[in-house]
C-alpha cells in the first residue's frame, strides 16, 4: 500500500493506462507545463509526447467535439475540462453527439472517450467554479457517470473509465484533491463501474453518497453508530448506473433511507433514488426516505456564505437522528 | 485523381452517374415524403450534386467524412448503400441505422462516412478530432468535412478552423455556399468578406470555385486533396451553388424572389454536365439511358422500403450503452 493523494492516484491511473494502449490520449487546457489544475496530469507530457497530453487552444466545444471525432476514429480520447462549469460549453457536444452516436447510427459506432469535468466547491471560486450538475448527465442515455471519493477510487474508476466503450463522463470533486489515501499499486486492474462500495456497515439507517460528501458522511456515520445509530454509508461511486442492487438490500436490512449529495436538492439525483426505494421497498421502510442536497442558490463566495451551503456533518447527524 | 485523368470522358460520365443517382434518392424522398411515407424532415441536395461528386471522386474509401442536415448527397458519393439509405428513410429493418436515426442521421462507418448532422456545425469539430486520431494512429488518410453557407457562423466552425491549423491536421472544409439557411439569406447575417477570408484570417488557403461545374470541382479538388495527403495541413474550398428546392421537402420557398429558382435551373449541375458530354461524343441517347437507369434503380428501393419490414419494439432498446444499458419495458 501507497498514500497518496486523490490527483497523484489518478495520474497513476491514467499513466498506467497511457502505457498500456498506445490509442490513449488526452486533451485539453494547460495539460503540459502545468500538468493539470491538481497536477493530475503533471510530467506526462514529457514522458509521451505532446501528441498525446495535447495542451488545446481554449474551445471547449472543440476539445469534446474532437475527442469524439477521435473517439469515432478509433482512439480512446480524454477530454479535460477542467470544471464542470466550462464542459457547459461543451453540453451540446457531449450529449447531442457523443451520447447519441451510436444509436443514431444504429450501432455502426462506438464513442470509447471519457469526459473529465471536475465538479463541487473547493473553497471561495463561487458560482462559476463551484457546480455539481452530475443530475444533467444522469438523464442523458448513452453516458455514464461516475463520481469517485478516494484516491483508490480514483485510479481504478479512470482506468474503467478509459477502457469503456462508452463515453464516461468522469467527475472528480475538487475539494478531494489533496485528500490521501491508501492505493495498492500491486492492483492495476480496473474497478467494475456500476458497483457501490459499502464505506461502513451499519443496521439502522442506510446513507447514500457520492463524492465530495463521501468522508462528511462516513464522518457522521462514526458518530451516530456510537450514539447507538447503526449507520451503514454507501458509496455510489456511479451515479450511471447506479447500484441499486446495493441500496435497495442495504435499505431492506435497515428500513430507513437518507441520500446526501452537494449538488442543488432540487431536481437531483437524490429524487431518484429516494423515488425509486419509496416506489419498490415501501413496504420496507420505517419512515420517509429523507434528501440532503443544497440549497437552490448559486454558490455564494464570502466564507460563511459558502461554509452555509456546505452540509456539514453536524447537519447530517440532525437529519438521521430525526428518523428515532 | 491522376494527371491524366482530367476531364477525360468516362471519368466525367461516370461521375455524371453518381450526380443522377443522387438526384433520383432525392426525387424520390421527396415525393414519399409527401406521401406521408417518409416522415420527419427531408432536405434535398438537388441543384448541388456536383459538389459531392466532384469531391468524393478524389476520395478514397478509407478517407473519412462528415456531414450536415443535407448528407444524402454526401453519403451516395462517398460511397454508402442508397438501397440501405432508402430503407433508413422509411424507418425499416436494413436501413442504415436499421430505423433508428432517419434522414439527418444517414452514416455508413464501412466507407468512413461518419454521419450526417441535426447539429449545425458540430460536423466540424468532430473533423479535427477524426484527424487528430489518424495522426495519432499515422494513418495515411484525410478527413473532409462538409457544412453550409449557414453553419458558418456558429463558434464550433472558427474553433475547428483555428484547430485545424494550429495541429496541422489533414482536413478539407467544403462549405457548400447555397447563399441561403433556411429562409434568410446568409449575406444578410454574416459580417466580413465572408468563408474564403474566414478561413484565410486562420492561415488556411481558401478558393472559391463554381460548384455547379463538376469538371472544375473535380479539378480543383483533386489538386487540394493531393495537397493535403503531401502534408499541406487544412484547406477550404468555398463551392458556390444554389438550393433548386425548399430548405426542406414541405418549403414551397415563398421567401425567394419570384423567377430565381427557374432562373437557375440554366446553370444546375445535372445540365451543364449533359451538355459537356455532348461535346464530347457522348450521345442524347446514351444519356437518357443513364437517367432512366438511375431512376429505375431507386424507383425498386422504393418497392423494397416499403417492403422491407418495421423493427421490433425491443430494438428502441439496444444500442444506447454497455454500462448501464437500458431494458425494455424498464424505464429506471
Ligand atoms: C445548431 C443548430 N441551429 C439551428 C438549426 C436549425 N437549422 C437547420 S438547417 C438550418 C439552415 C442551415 O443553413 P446552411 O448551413 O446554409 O445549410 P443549407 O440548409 O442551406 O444546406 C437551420 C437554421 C440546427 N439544425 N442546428
Amino acid at each position: 500500500m501507497t498514500e497518496m493523494t486523490y490527483a497523484q492516484a489518478a495520474r497513476l491511473g491514467l499513466k498506467e493506462e497511457l502505457e498500456r494502449d498506445p490509442t490513449v490520449w488526452a486533451l485539453g487546457e494547460d495539460l503540459g507545463f502545468e500538468g493539470g489544475m491538481a497536477g493530475q496530469y503533471k510530467d506526462l507530457q514529457a514522458e509521451y509526447g505532446a501528441d498525446r497530453i495535447v495542451d488545446t487552444p481554449i474551445s471547449e466545444a472543440t476539445i469534446m467535439g474532437a475527442a469524439i471525432g477521435a473517439a469515432l476514429a478509433g482512439t480512446r480520447p480524454i477530454a479535460e475540462l477542467r470544471f464542470s462549469d466550462f464542459a457547459m460549453c461543451a453540453v451540446d457536444e457531449l450529449v447531442n453527439q457523443a451520447a447519441k452516436a451510436r444509436y443514431m447510427f444504429g450501432g455502426q459506432a462506438r464513442v470509447p472517450m471519457v469526459a473529465r469535468m471536475p465538479i463541487g466547491i473547493r473553497g471561495g471560486i463561487a458560482a462559476q467554479h463551484s457546480q455539481s450538475p452530475e443530475a444533467w448527465y444522469a438523464h442523458v442515455p448513452g453516458l455514464v457517470v461516475v463520481t469517485p471519493a478516494t484516491p483508490s477510487d480514483n485510479r481504478g474508476l479512470l482506468k474503467a473509465a478509459i477502457r469503456c466503450d462508452d463515453p464516461v463522463v468522469y467527475m472528480e470533486h475538487k475539494g478531494l484533491w489533496g485528500s490521501v489515501g491508501e492505493v495498492n499499486e500491486n492492483d492495476v486492474e480496473p474497478l467494475t463501474l456500476g458497483k457501490a462500495r459499502i464505506v461502513k456497515e451499519g443496521s439502522d439507517l442506510t446513507i447514500v453518497t457520492w463524492a465530495g460528501m463521501v468522508s462528511v458522511v462516513e464522518k457522521a456515520a462514526i458518530t451516530l453508530s456510537e450514539e447507538g445509530v447503526s449507520t451503514e454509508v454507501i458509496d455510489l461511486r456511479t451515479l450511471w448506473p447506479w447500484d441499486r442492487e446495493a441500496v435497495f438490500s442495504s435499505v431492506i436490512k435497515t428500513g430507513r433511507m437518507m441520500v446526501v449529495h452537494e449538488a442543488v436538492q432540487v431536481g437531483g439525483f437524490g429524487g431518484e433514488i429516494s423515488s425509486e426505494v419509496t416506489e419498490h421497498l415501501f413496504d420496507n421502510l420505517k419512515g420517509p426516505v429523507k434528501r440532503m442536497g443544497g440549497a437552490r442558490i448559486p454558490i455564494p463566495f464570502s466564507i460563511p456564505l459558502e461554509e452555509s451551503y456546505m452540509i456539514s456533518q453536524e447537519q447530517v447527524i440532525a437529519k438521521a437522528r430525526s428518523f428515532f | 485523381m491522376a494527371q491524366d485523368q482530367a476531364n477525360e470522358p468516362e471519368r466525367v460520365f461516370n461521375m455524371y452517374k453518381k450526380m443522377l443517382l443522387i438526384r433520383a434518392f432525392e426525387e424520390a424522398a421527396g415525393e414519399n415524403f409527401h406521401a406521408g411515407n417518409v416522415r420527419g424532415s427531408v432536405h434535398q441536395y438537388i441543384g448541388e450534386e456536383a459538389i459531392a461528386v466532384g469531391i468524393c471522386a478524389n476520395l478514397r474509401k478509407e478517407d473519412l467524412l462528415t456531414s450536415y442536415h443535407r448528407g444524402h448527397g454526401h453519403s451516395i458519393a462517398k460511397g454508402a448503400d442508397p438501397r440501405a439509405m432508402m430503407l433508413e428513410l422509411f424507418g425499416r429493418v436494413g436501413g442504415t441505422s436499421g430505423g433508428k436515426g432517419g434522414s439527418m442521421h444517414i452514416a455508413d462507418f464501412s466507407v468512413g462516412m461518419l454521419g450526417a448532422n441535426g447539429v449545425i456545425a458540430d460536423g466540424c469539430t468532430i473533423s479535427v478530432g477524426a484527424a487528430q486520431a489518424i495522426k495519432l494512429l499515422k494513418q495515411d488518410k484525410i478527413v473532409v468535412n462538409f457544412i453550409g453557407d449557414g453553419g458558418i457562423n456558429r463558434g464550433p466552425f472558427m474553433e475547428a478552423l483555428n484547430w485545424a491549423k494550429i495541429y496541422n491536421l489533414p482536413v478539407l472544409f467544403v462549405c457548400e455556399n447555397n447563399q441561403i439557411a433556411a429562409t434568410t439569406t446568409t449575406k444578410t447575417v454574416t459580417a466580413g468578406e465572408g468563408i474564403a477570408a474566414r478561413a484565410e484570417s486562420y492561415g488556411i488557403p481558401a478558393i472559391t470555385i463554381d460548384g455547379n461545374d463538376l469538371l472544375l470541382v473535380d479539378n480543383t479538388s483533386a489538386r487540394i486533396i493531393d495537397e493535403i495527403r503531401s502534408g499541406s495541413g487544412p484547406q477550404l474550398i468555398q463551392a458556390m451553388t444554389y438550393r433548386l428546392r425548399g430548405h426542406f421537402a414541405h418549403d414551397k420557398a415563398l421567401y425567394r424572389i419570384p423567377g430565381e429558382a427557374e432562373a437557375a435551373l440554366e446553370f444546375e449541375p445535372v445540365r451543364r454536365t449533359e451538355s459537356w458530354l455532348i461535346t464530347q461524343g457522348i450521345s442524347e441517347e446514351e444519356l437518357a439511358n443513364a437517367r432512366d437507369e438511375a431512376e429505375q434503380t431507386i424507383s425498386q428501393y422504393v418497392v423494397d422500403a416499403h417492403a422491407a419490414p418495421w423493427p421490433d419494439i425491443a430494438d428502441a432498446f439496444t444500442d444506447v450503452q454497455d454500462v448501464g444499458a437500458p431494458q425494455v419495458g424498464v424505464n429506471s
